[in-house]
């Protein structure tokens, strides 16, 4: 699951803009395979934290109802560029994954 | 790592052994913070109450919510909500008609613009509320967005 996380940090007019792509089902658990009636346990990510050189600058809380293949976007207003920015997630399973990216 | 043991253990045993699981072991124990009753509630009024202690906001044109009028789409809804609020630090999504209507919540820290850009499942027509909490107070605005079709459950 290394891969799960796209991220991209982009400076812009003093600001820094950080988009994040995750791979993930997000399923809400309500879903039934259609082949055995049985219904899909529910997947998805809970929790997502942004970090801006180590110091949080956003916790999301989220439930099933954020799209498969969960997209983020933020702004900061305190980066720069070179600035690291790590973003990861823990989902209802207690898997996690995290990813790095530099401003650019 | 006893979870982590037991998880794997219903893995190899099979699909079934994987829903119980799961659901036994819901998250709970793991993320503390990740306030269950409010995603969990069933109306806009328990999800606000659960989420930010008080159901009430203010009504305001300083939330901007950006969305489509028709999403032909409901399993990806884009949803943008950008506010000029000063010392906005909580920022929800809520999708009113949803079976679950809390979507997101973004705490969003110091260095933060009050913006938060994200896509979302929509059951089916409804207003998107955005509610955002600065200094205590709590602020609201609403959209509708118009689905063609629906993206929770099949």
């Amino acid at each position: 699951m290394a891969k799960s996380i796209r991220i991209r940090a982009k400076a812009k007019g003093g600001e820094v803009a950080v988009k994040a792509l995750m791979t993930h089902p997000m399923e809400t658990g309500l879903r039934k395979n259609k082949k055995t009636g049985k219904k899909i346990p529910a997947h998805f990510i809970q929790e997502v934290v942004c970090k801006h050189n180590g110091a949080n600058v956003m916790t999301a809380q989220w439930g099933a109802a954020v799209s498969k293949n969960p997209y983020l976007s933020i702004v900061l207003t305190d980066a720069k560029k070179g600035d690291t920015i790590e973003l990861s997630w823990v989902d209802n399973k207690g898997k996690s994954d995290s990813a790095e990216a530099k401003v650019k | 790592m006893q979870r982590r043991t037991f998880l794997q253990g219903s893995l190899a045993g099979g699909a079934v052994a994987v829903a119980v699981g799961a659901g036994l072991l819901s998250p709970r124990g793991v993320l503390a913070a990740w306030p269950e009753s409010a995603f969990s509630a069933k109306s806009v009024q328990d999800a606000m109450s659960n989420l930010f202690g008080s159901a009430d906001s203010k009504a305001t044109d300083e939330i901007k919510i950006k969305a489509p009028d028709i999403a032909e789409n409901g399993a990806v809804v884009p949803v943008s909500v950008n506010t000029s609020i000063a010392g906005t630090n909580k920022i929800a999504l809520i999708a009113e008609k949803n079976g679950l209507p809390l979507a997101a919540s973004f705490n969003l820290g110091k260095g933060t613009k009050g913006f938060v850009s994200t896509r979302i499942k929509m059951g089916k027509t409804s207003d998107v509320i955005a509610v955002v909490e600065a200094g205590g107070k709590r602020f609201s605005a609403r959209k509708n967005v118009k689905v063609t079709i629906g993206g929770c459950g099949g």
